[in-house]
Protein backbone atom coordinates (compact mmCIF):
# COMPACT_ATOMS: atom_id res chain seq x y z
CA UNK A 1 0.00 0.00 0.00
CA UNK A 2 2.90 2.41 0.67
CA UNK A 3 3.93 2.13 -2.98
CA UNK A 4 0.42 3.05 -4.10
CA UNK A 5 0.15 5.98 -1.67
CA UNK A 6 3.57 7.29 -2.67
CA UNK A 7 2.73 7.20 -6.36
CA UNK A 8 -0.65 8.84 -5.65
CA UNK A 9 0.98 11.58 -3.54
CA UNK A 10 3.68 12.12 -6.16
CA UNK A 11 1.04 12.58 -8.85
CA UNK A 12 -0.86 15.06 -6.65
CA UNK A 13 2.35 16.99 -5.92
CA UNK A 14 3.23 17.00 -9.62
CA UNK A 15 0.16 19.03 -10.59
CA UNK A 16 -0.06 20.98 -7.33
CA UNK A 17 3.43 22.42 -7.84
CA UNK A 18 2.13 24.03 -11.02
CA UNK A 19 -1.42 24.70 -9.74
CA UNK A 20 -1.58 28.08 -11.46
CA UNK A 21 -1.49 26.25 -14.78
CA UNK A 22 -3.31 23.03 -13.81
CA UNK A 23 -6.07 24.33 -11.51
CA UNK A 24 -6.43 28.13 -11.69
CA UNK A 25 -6.26 28.43 -15.50
CA UNK A 26 -9.17 26.04 -16.26
CA UNK A 27 -11.26 27.74 -13.56
CA UNK A 28 -10.67 31.10 -15.25
CA UNK A 29 -11.55 29.62 -18.67
CA UNK A 30 -14.86 28.28 -17.32
CA UNK A 31 -15.62 31.62 -15.67
CA UNK A 32 -15.05 33.44 -18.97
CA UNK A 33 -17.38 30.99 -20.76
CA UNK A 34 -20.06 31.71 -18.16
CA UNK A 35 -19.67 35.48 -18.23
CA UNK A 36 -19.76 35.67 -22.02
CA UNK A 37 -22.58 33.18 -22.70
CA UNK A 38 -24.78 34.19 -19.77
CA UNK A 39 -24.36 37.88 -20.62
CA UNK A 40 -25.55 37.25 -24.16
CA UNK A 41 -28.22 34.61 -23.53
CA UNK A 42 -29.40 34.67 -19.91
CA UNK A 43 -32.28 37.09 -20.54
CA UNK A 44 -33.40 35.35 -23.72
CA UNK A 45 -33.02 31.62 -23.24
CA UNK A 46 -34.41 29.16 -20.72
CA UNK A 47 -33.63 25.46 -20.94
CA UNK A 48 -35.89 22.93 -19.15
CA UNK A 49 -37.40 26.04 -17.49
CA UNK A 50 -34.00 27.04 -16.05
CA UNK A 51 -32.29 30.38 -16.89
CA UNK A 52 -29.43 29.80 -19.33
CA UNK A 53 -26.66 30.94 -16.94
CA UNK A 54 -27.79 28.44 -14.29
CA UNK A 55 -28.21 25.70 -16.91
CA UNK A 56 -24.67 26.28 -18.15
CA UNK A 57 -22.80 25.91 -14.85
CA UNK A 58 -23.13 22.13 -14.28
CA UNK A 59 -22.02 21.53 -17.88
CA UNK A 60 -18.99 23.78 -17.45
CA UNK A 61 -18.06 22.05 -14.19
CA UNK A 62 -18.30 18.58 -15.70
CA UNK A 63 -16.45 19.62 -18.87
CA UNK A 64 -13.53 20.94 -16.84
CA UNK A 65 -13.51 17.89 -14.55
CA UNK A 66 -13.30 15.58 -17.57
CA UNK A 67 -10.71 17.57 -19.51
CA UNK A 68 -8.45 18.05 -16.50
CA UNK A 69 -8.69 14.45 -15.31
CA UNK A 70 -7.69 13.37 -18.82
CA UNK A 71 -4.91 15.95 -19.03
CA UNK A 72 -3.42 14.91 -15.69
CA UNK A 73 -2.85 11.23 -16.28
CA UNK A 74 -2.01 11.58 -19.98
CA UNK A 75 0.51 14.42 -19.54
CA UNK A 76 2.17 12.76 -16.56
CA UNK A 77 2.71 9.50 -18.44
CA UNK A 78 3.84 11.01 -21.74
CA UNK A 79 6.23 13.35 -19.94
CA UNK A 80 7.68 10.45 -17.92
CA UNK A 81 8.03 8.36 -21.09
CA UNK A 82 9.73 11.11 -23.09
CA UNK A 83 12.13 12.14 -20.33
CA UNK A 84 12.79 8.51 -19.38
CA UNK A 85 11.78 9.05 -15.75
CA UNK A 86 9.04 6.42 -16.21
CA UNK A 87 11.80 3.96 -15.26
CA UNK A 88 11.49 5.11 -11.62
CA UNK A 89 7.95 3.70 -11.39
CA UNK A 90 8.65 0.63 -13.52
CA UNK A 91 11.62 -0.61 -11.47
CA UNK A 92 9.89 -0.82 -8.04
CA UNK A 93 7.54 -3.65 -7.00
CA UNK A 94 4.33 -1.68 -7.67
CA UNK A 95 1.52 -3.87 -8.98
CA UNK A 96 -0.27 -2.78 -12.14
CA UNK A 97 -3.50 -2.44 -10.14
CA UNK A 98 -1.84 0.00 -7.72
CA UNK A 99 -0.26 1.82 -10.67
CA UNK A 100 -3.71 2.23 -12.26
CA UNK A 101 -5.41 3.31 -9.03
CA UNK A 102 -2.75 5.91 -8.19
CA UNK A 103 -2.85 7.59 -11.60
CA UNK A 104 -6.66 7.52 -11.89
CA UNK A 105 -7.30 8.81 -8.36
CA UNK A 106 -4.76 11.62 -8.78
CA UNK A 107 -6.38 12.55 -12.11
CA UNK A 108 -9.77 12.52 -10.39
CA UNK A 109 -8.40 14.68 -7.57
CA UNK A 110 -7.25 17.32 -10.07
CA UNK A 111 -10.56 17.14 -11.89
CA UNK A 112 -12.47 17.60 -8.62
CA UNK A 113 -10.27 20.51 -7.52
CA UNK A 114 -10.94 22.28 -10.81
CA UNK A 115 -14.65 21.36 -10.60
CA UNK A 116 -14.99 22.79 -7.09
CA UNK A 117 -13.02 25.84 -8.23
CA UNK A 118 -15.41 26.42 -11.14
CA UNK A 119 -18.40 26.02 -8.81
CA UNK A 120 -17.00 28.49 -6.28
CA UNK A 121 -16.06 31.00 -8.99
CA UNK A 122 -19.39 30.90 -10.84
CA UNK A 123 -22.03 30.30 -8.18
CA UNK A 124 -22.10 34.04 -7.29
CA UNK A 125 -23.42 35.00 -10.71
CA UNK A 126 -26.51 32.77 -10.92
CA UNK A 127 -29.17 31.08 -8.84
CA UNK A 128 -28.05 27.44 -8.63
CA UNK A 129 -30.18 24.74 -7.00
CA UNK A 130 -29.16 21.28 -5.79
CA UNK A 131 -32.00 18.76 -6.11
CA UNK A 132 -30.23 15.39 -5.96
CA UNK A 133 -26.69 15.67 -4.50
CA UNK A 134 -26.22 11.90 -4.65
CA UNK A 135 -26.42 11.95 -8.45
CA UNK A 136 -24.02 14.91 -8.58
CA UNK A 137 -21.41 13.01 -6.56
CA UNK A 138 -21.95 9.71 -8.39
CA UNK A 139 -21.64 11.24 -11.87
CA UNK A 140 -18.63 13.42 -11.11
CA UNK A 141 -16.69 10.58 -9.46
CA UNK A 142 -17.31 7.92 -12.10
CA UNK A 143 -16.96 10.32 -15.05
CA UNK A 144 -13.74 11.88 -13.70
CA UNK A 145 -12.26 8.45 -13.05
CA UNK A 146 -13.28 7.32 -16.54
CA UNK A 147 -11.43 10.24 -18.14
CA UNK A 148 -8.45 9.68 -15.84
CA UNK A 149 -8.29 6.11 -17.15
CA UNK A 150 -8.72 7.29 -20.74
CA UNK A 151 -5.83 9.67 -20.13
CA UNK A 152 -3.72 6.72 -19.02
CA UNK A 153 -4.46 4.87 -22.25
CA UNK A 154 -3.56 7.97 -24.28
CA UNK A 155 -0.40 8.57 -22.24
CA UNK A 156 0.72 4.97 -22.71
CA UNK A 157 -0.24 4.86 -26.38
CA UNK A 158 1.24 8.09 -27.78
CA UNK A 159 4.94 8.69 -28.19
CA UNK A 160 5.07 12.45 -28.81
CA UNK A 161 3.40 15.52 -27.32
CA UNK A 162 1.79 16.45 -30.65
CA UNK A 163 0.14 13.02 -30.82
CA UNK A 164 -1.31 13.67 -27.39
CA UNK A 165 -2.48 17.13 -28.52
CA UNK A 166 -4.20 15.43 -31.46
CA UNK A 167 -5.93 13.03 -29.08
CA UNK A 168 -7.11 15.96 -26.94
CA UNK A 169 -8.12 18.30 -29.78
CA UNK A 170 -9.72 15.79 -32.13
CA UNK A 171 -11.35 13.39 -29.68
CA UNK A 172 -11.68 14.66 -26.12
CA UNK A 173 -12.54 18.29 -26.97
CA UNK A 174 -15.27 17.47 -29.56
CA UNK A 175 -16.74 14.76 -27.31
CA UNK A 176 -17.07 17.23 -24.42
CA UNK A 177 -18.05 20.34 -26.41
CA UNK A 178 -20.72 18.43 -28.41
CA UNK A 179 -22.21 16.67 -25.41
CA UNK A 180 -24.76 19.23 -24.24
CA UNK A 181 -22.51 21.43 -22.12
CA UNK A 182 -23.94 24.53 -23.80
CA UNK A 183 -27.38 23.25 -24.88
CA UNK A 184 -30.06 20.65 -24.38
CA UNK A 185 -29.99 18.05 -27.15
CA UNK A 186 -33.76 18.63 -27.54
CA UNK A 187 -32.84 21.87 -29.28
CA UNK A 188 -30.99 19.88 -31.98
CA UNK A 189 -32.44 18.46 -35.21
CA UNK A 190 -33.58 14.82 -34.86
CA UNK A 191 -30.50 13.45 -36.63
CA UNK A 192 -28.04 15.18 -34.29
CA UNK A 193 -30.15 14.22 -31.28
CA UNK A 194 -29.67 10.60 -32.36
CA UNK A 195 -25.93 11.10 -32.85
CA UNK A 196 -25.66 12.66 -29.37
CA UNK A 197 -26.94 9.45 -27.85
CA UNK A 198 -23.75 7.71 -29.04
CA UNK A 199 -21.58 10.21 -27.15
CA UNK A 200 -20.97 8.92 -23.60
CA UNK A 201 -20.10 12.42 -22.40
CA UNK A 202 -23.69 13.47 -23.13
CA UNK A 203 -24.87 11.04 -20.40
CA UNK A 204 -22.25 12.35 -17.95
CA UNK A 205 -23.36 15.96 -18.41
CA UNK A 206 -27.07 15.17 -18.55
CA UNK A 207 -27.00 13.02 -15.39
CA UNK A 208 -24.79 15.52 -13.55
CA UNK A 209 -27.14 18.35 -14.50
CA UNK A 210 -30.12 16.33 -13.25
CA UNK A 211 -28.56 16.45 -9.77
CA UNK A 212 -28.84 20.26 -9.82
CA UNK A 213 -32.20 20.87 -11.49
CA UNK A 214 -34.09 17.55 -11.33
CA UNK A 215 -34.67 17.66 -15.10
CA UNK A 216 -32.71 15.96 -17.85
CA UNK A 217 -32.91 14.83 -21.47
CA UNK A 218 -32.82 11.13 -20.47
CA UNK A 219 -33.36 9.26 -17.19
CA UNK A 220 -30.41 9.67 -14.76
CA UNK A 221 -30.53 5.94 -14.11
CA UNK A 222 -29.97 5.19 -17.79
CA UNK A 223 -27.24 7.83 -17.93
CA UNK A 224 -25.46 6.34 -14.95
CA UNK A 225 -25.72 2.82 -16.39
CA UNK A 226 -24.09 4.02 -19.63
CA UNK A 227 -21.35 5.98 -17.81
CA UNK A 228 -20.59 3.13 -15.41
CA UNK A 229 -20.45 0.59 -18.25
CA UNK A 230 -17.97 2.85 -20.09
CA UNK A 231 -15.92 3.24 -16.92
CA UNK A 232 -15.84 -0.54 -16.37
CA UNK A 233 -14.82 -1.16 -19.99
CA UNK A 234 -12.06 1.46 -20.02
CA UNK A 235 -10.81 0.25 -16.62
CA UNK A 236 -10.55 -3.35 -17.81
CA UNK A 237 -8.78 -2.25 -20.99
CA UNK A 238 -6.29 -0.08 -19.08
CA UNK A 239 -5.55 -2.84 -16.56
CA UNK A 240 -4.94 -5.30 -19.38
CA UNK A 241 -2.55 -2.88 -21.13
CA UNK A 242 -0.67 -2.39 -17.86
CA UNK A 243 -0.58 -6.13 -17.15
CA UNK A 244 0.98 -6.72 -20.57
CA UNK A 245 3.33 -3.76 -20.14
CA UNK A 246 2.16 -2.51 -23.54
CA UNK A 247 4.46 0.32 -24.74
CA UNK A 248 5.96 0.49 -21.24
CA UNK A 249 8.03 -2.68 -20.94
CA UNK A 250 9.84 -3.74 -24.12
CA UNK B 1 28.61 -20.06 -3.78
CA UNK B 2 25.07 -18.78 -3.21
CA UNK B 3 23.65 -17.37 -6.43
CA UNK B 4 22.48 -13.75 -6.37
CA UNK B 5 21.63 -13.50 -10.08
CA UNK B 6 20.79 -16.43 -12.27
CA UNK B 7 20.37 -15.99 -16.03
CA UNK B 8 19.39 -19.07 -18.00
CA UNK B 9 19.34 -19.17 -21.80
CA UNK B 10 17.74 -15.73 -22.24
CA UNK B 11 16.71 -14.79 -25.77
CA UNK B 12 15.38 -11.40 -26.88
CA UNK B 13 14.71 -10.07 -30.36
CA UNK B 14 13.70 -6.54 -31.37
CA UNK B 15 12.28 -7.09 -34.86
CA UNK B 16 15.14 -8.39 -36.96
CA UNK B 17 17.76 -7.56 -34.32
CA UNK B 18 18.87 -10.44 -32.10
CA UNK B 19 19.67 -8.50 -28.91
CA UNK B 20 20.24 -11.57 -26.70
CA UNK B 21 21.01 -14.93 -28.28
CA UNK B 22 20.76 -17.40 -25.41
CA UNK B 23 22.66 -15.76 -22.55
CA UNK B 24 23.37 -17.87 -19.48
CA UNK B 25 25.42 -16.90 -16.46
CA UNK B 26 25.34 -16.96 -12.67
CA UNK B 27 26.54 -14.20 -10.36
CA UNK B 28 27.44 -15.17 -6.83
CA UNK B 29 26.23 -13.40 -3.71
CA UNK B 30 28.75 -10.74 -2.68
CA UNK B 31 30.43 -10.79 -6.08
CA UNK B 32 31.66 -7.66 -7.89
CA UNK B 33 30.78 -8.67 -11.43
CA UNK B 34 31.69 -6.86 -14.64
CA UNK B 35 29.50 -7.12 -17.73
CA UNK B 36 31.58 -5.76 -20.57
CA UNK B 37 31.23 -5.47 -24.31
CA UNK B 38 31.07 -2.97 -27.15
CA UNK B 39 27.99 -0.86 -27.84
CA UNK B 40 25.16 -3.08 -29.06
CA UNK B 41 26.55 -6.21 -27.40
CA UNK B 42 23.34 -6.67 -25.37
CA UNK B 43 24.52 -5.54 -21.93
CA UNK B 44 21.76 -2.98 -21.35
CA UNK B 45 19.11 -5.32 -22.79
CA UNK B 46 20.26 -8.02 -20.37
CA UNK B 47 20.13 -5.59 -17.44
CA UNK B 48 16.72 -4.33 -18.56
CA UNK B 49 15.44 -7.90 -18.68
CA UNK B 50 16.78 -8.49 -15.18
CA UNK B 51 15.03 -5.31 -13.99
CA UNK B 52 11.73 -6.22 -15.67
CA UNK B 53 11.94 -3.30 -18.11
CA UNK B 54 12.22 -5.69 -21.04
CA UNK B 55 10.42 -9.01 -21.32
CA UNK B 56 12.59 -11.81 -22.71
CA UNK B 57 11.21 -13.93 -25.54
CA UNK B 58 12.42 -17.02 -23.69
CA UNK B 59 14.68 -17.98 -20.82
CA UNK B 60 14.63 -17.33 -17.09
CA UNK B 61 16.15 -14.58 -14.96
CA UNK B 62 16.22 -14.76 -11.17
CA UNK B 63 17.30 -12.35 -8.45
CA UNK B 64 18.14 -14.10 -5.18
CA UNK B 65 16.08 -17.06 -6.41
CA UNK B 66 13.01 -15.00 -7.42
CA UNK B 67 11.86 -15.16 -11.03
CA UNK B 68 11.75 -11.58 -12.40
CA UNK B 69 8.55 -12.28 -14.36
CA UNK B 70 6.49 -14.67 -12.21
CA UNK B 71 7.67 -13.36 -8.84
CA UNK B 72 8.44 -9.82 -9.97
CA UNK B 73 7.55 -8.05 -6.73
CA UNK B 74 10.05 -10.02 -4.64
CA UNK B 75 12.70 -9.82 -7.38
CA UNK B 76 12.39 -6.04 -7.78
CA UNK B 77 12.54 -5.45 -4.03
CA UNK B 78 15.96 -7.14 -4.01
CA UNK B 79 17.36 -5.22 -6.96
CA UNK B 80 18.66 -1.66 -7.32
CA UNK B 81 19.34 -0.40 -10.82
CA UNK B 82 21.26 2.68 -11.93
CA UNK B 83 20.04 3.30 -15.48
CA UNK B 84 22.41 4.35 -18.23
CA UNK B 85 20.39 7.38 -19.39
CA UNK B 86 20.58 10.56 -17.35
CA UNK B 87 16.89 10.67 -16.38
CA UNK B 88 15.17 12.67 -13.66
CA UNK B 89 11.79 14.05 -12.63
CA UNK B 90 12.00 17.85 -12.99
CA UNK B 91 9.27 18.56 -10.42
CA UNK B 92 11.20 17.50 -7.34
CA UNK B 93 14.25 18.27 -5.21
CA UNK B 94 16.94 15.67 -4.53
CA UNK B 95 15.50 14.79 -1.10
CA UNK B 96 11.94 14.60 -2.45
CA UNK B 97 13.16 12.35 -5.25
CA UNK B 98 14.79 9.97 -2.78
CA UNK B 99 11.79 9.95 -0.41
CA UNK B 100 9.46 9.20 -3.31
CA UNK B 101 11.72 6.43 -4.57
CA UNK B 102 11.84 4.93 -1.06
CA UNK B 103 8.03 5.03 -0.91
CA UNK B 104 7.75 3.12 -4.18
CA UNK B 105 9.65 0.33 -2.45
CA UNK B 106 7.34 0.46 0.57
CA UNK B 107 9.73 2.40 2.80
CA UNK B 108 8.91 5.59 4.72
CA UNK B 109 10.76 7.69 7.29
CA UNK B 110 14.22 6.57 6.17
CA UNK B 111 15.84 10.00 6.23
CA UNK B 112 18.81 8.70 8.22
CA UNK B 113 19.72 6.35 5.39
CA UNK B 114 18.97 9.03 2.78
CA UNK B 115 21.31 11.41 4.62
CA UNK B 116 24.01 8.72 4.68
CA UNK B 117 23.69 8.10 0.96
CA UNK B 118 23.73 11.85 0.25
CA UNK B 119 26.88 12.27 2.36
CA UNK B 120 28.65 9.36 0.67
CA UNK B 121 27.79 10.69 -2.76
CA UNK B 122 28.77 14.25 -1.81
CA UNK B 123 25.21 15.50 -2.34
CA UNK B 124 24.36 16.77 1.16
CA UNK B 125 24.60 20.41 0.08
CA UNK B 126 22.22 19.76 -2.80
CA UNK B 127 19.53 17.90 -0.85
CA UNK B 128 16.94 20.65 -1.27
CA UNK B 129 17.94 21.66 -4.79
CA UNK B 130 15.57 20.95 -7.65
CA UNK B 131 16.82 18.19 -9.95
CA UNK B 132 16.77 20.57 -12.94
CA UNK B 133 19.44 22.72 -11.31
CA UNK B 134 22.02 19.94 -10.90
CA UNK B 135 24.99 19.34 -13.18
CA UNK B 136 25.15 16.14 -15.22
CA UNK B 137 27.57 14.50 -12.77
CA UNK B 138 25.32 15.35 -9.83
CA UNK B 139 22.25 13.98 -11.60
CA UNK B 140 24.22 10.78 -12.21
CA UNK B 141 24.98 10.53 -8.48
CA UNK B 142 21.30 11.03 -7.64
CA UNK B 143 20.54 8.09 -9.93
CA UNK B 144 22.97 6.01 -7.88
CA UNK B 145 21.30 7.24 -4.68
CA UNK B 146 17.86 6.29 -6.03
CA UNK B 147 19.07 2.75 -6.68
CA UNK B 148 20.27 2.45 -3.08
CA UNK B 149 17.33 3.88 -1.08
CA UNK B 150 15.83 0.44 -0.39
CA UNK B 151 19.18 -1.14 0.49
CA UNK B 152 18.97 -3.81 -2.22
CA UNK B 153 21.27 -6.83 -1.85
CA UNK B 154 21.91 -6.73 -5.62
CA UNK B 155 22.98 -3.45 -7.22
CA UNK B 156 23.23 -3.05 -10.98
CA UNK B 157 25.21 -0.08 -12.29
CA UNK B 158 24.84 0.56 -16.01
CA UNK B 159 27.75 2.85 -16.89
CA UNK B 160 27.49 4.82 -13.64
CA UNK B 161 30.60 6.97 -14.14
CA UNK B 162 29.82 8.35 -17.60
CA UNK B 163 30.11 12.13 -17.29
CA UNK B 164 31.35 12.05 -13.69
CA UNK B 165 34.64 13.82 -12.98
CA UNK B 166 37.67 11.93 -11.63
CA UNK B 167 37.42 13.05 -8.02
CA UNK B 168 33.74 12.21 -7.72
CA UNK B 169 34.31 8.94 -9.56
CA UNK B 170 36.83 7.93 -6.89
CA UNK B 171 34.32 8.79 -4.16
CA UNK B 172 31.60 6.80 -5.90
CA UNK B 173 33.81 3.72 -6.22
CA UNK B 174 34.88 3.99 -2.59
CA UNK B 175 31.20 3.92 -1.59
CA UNK B 176 30.34 1.06 -3.94
CA UNK B 177 33.37 -0.91 -2.69
CA UNK B 178 32.14 -0.41 0.87
CA UNK B 179 28.68 -1.68 -0.06
CA UNK B 180 30.31 -4.70 -1.73
CA UNK B 181 32.42 -5.33 1.38
CA UNK B 182 29.21 -5.24 3.43
CA UNK B 183 27.82 -8.07 1.30
CA UNK B 184 25.99 -6.32 -1.55
CA UNK B 185 26.37 -7.98 -4.93
CA UNK B 186 27.50 -5.48 -7.57
CA UNK B 187 26.91 -5.88 -11.30
CA UNK B 188 28.75 -3.26 -13.32
CA UNK B 189 28.77 -2.33 -16.98
CA UNK B 190 31.33 0.24 -18.06
CA UNK B 191 33.42 1.25 -21.01
CA UNK B 192 36.23 2.25 -18.63
CA UNK B 193 38.07 -1.07 -18.69
CA UNK B 194 40.71 0.00 -16.19
CA UNK B 195 37.89 0.54 -13.67
CA UNK B 196 36.49 -2.91 -14.39
CA UNK B 197 39.96 -4.46 -14.02
CA UNK B 198 40.52 -2.74 -10.68
CA UNK B 199 37.06 -3.42 -9.22
CA UNK B 200 35.56 -6.61 -10.65
CA UNK B 201 36.32 -10.07 -9.31
CA UNK B 202 34.58 -11.80 -12.22
CA UNK B 203 33.90 -10.58 -15.74
CA UNK B 204 31.68 -11.61 -18.63
CA UNK B 205 32.54 -10.32 -22.09
CA UNK B 206 29.54 -9.98 -24.41
CA UNK B 207 29.48 -9.71 -28.18
CA UNK B 208 26.42 -9.65 -30.46
CA UNK B 209 24.05 -10.86 -27.78
CA UNK B 210 26.24 -13.73 -26.54
CA UNK B 211 28.64 -14.26 -23.66
CA UNK B 212 31.99 -14.93 -25.33
CA UNK B 213 34.16 -15.06 -22.20
CA UNK B 214 33.28 -15.61 -18.55
CA UNK B 215 35.88 -16.01 -15.84
CA UNK B 216 37.53 -14.38 -12.87
CA UNK B 217 39.42 -11.23 -13.72
CA UNK B 218 42.63 -12.92 -12.56
CA UNK B 219 42.10 -15.92 -14.88
CA UNK B 220 41.25 -13.71 -17.86
CA UNK B 221 44.52 -11.83 -17.36
CA UNK B 222 46.59 -14.90 -16.44
CA UNK B 223 46.29 -16.35 -19.93
CA UNK B 224 48.05 -13.31 -21.34
CA UNK B 225 50.88 -12.21 -18.99
CA UNK B 226 51.62 -8.52 -19.17
CA UNK B 227 48.38 -7.68 -20.96
CA UNK B 228 45.77 -5.36 -19.51
CA UNK B 229 42.06 -6.11 -19.51
CA UNK B 230 41.77 -3.74 -22.44
CA UNK B 231 44.18 -5.92 -24.46
CA UNK B 232 42.20 -9.04 -23.56
CA UNK B 233 38.95 -7.25 -24.45
CA UNK B 234 40.19 -6.13 -27.88
CA UNK B 235 41.62 -9.59 -28.68
CA UNK B 236 38.36 -11.30 -27.67
CA UNK B 237 36.18 -8.91 -29.68
CA UNK B 238 38.31 -9.36 -32.79
CA UNK B 239 38.29 -13.15 -32.55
Amino acid sequence: MIGFWTLFEKEILRFWKVAFQTVAAPVLTALLYLLIFSHVLDQHVRVHGVPYGSFLIPGLIMMQVLQNAFANSSSSLIQAKITGSIVFVLLPPISYGAFFAAYVLAALARGLMVGVGVLLATVWFVDLQVVAPGWIVAFVLVSGALFGALGMIAGIWVEKFDQLAGFQNFLIMPLTMLSGVFYSIHSLPAFWQGVSHYNPVFYMIDGFRYGFFGVSDVSPLLSFAVVFACFAGVTLLTLELLRRGWKLRG
Amino acid sequence: MTTAVSIINVVKRFGSLQALAGVSLDIGEGDFFGLLGPNGAGKTTLISALAGLVRPDSGVLKVMGHDVVRDFRAARRLLGVVPQELVFDPFFSVRETLRIQSGYFGIRKNDDWIDEILANLDLTGKADTNMRRLSGGMKRRVLVAQALVHKPPVIVLDEPTAGVDVELRQGLWQFIRRLNAEGHTIVLTTHYLEEAEALCKRIALMKQGRVVALDTTANLLAGHPGDSLEDVFIRTMRA
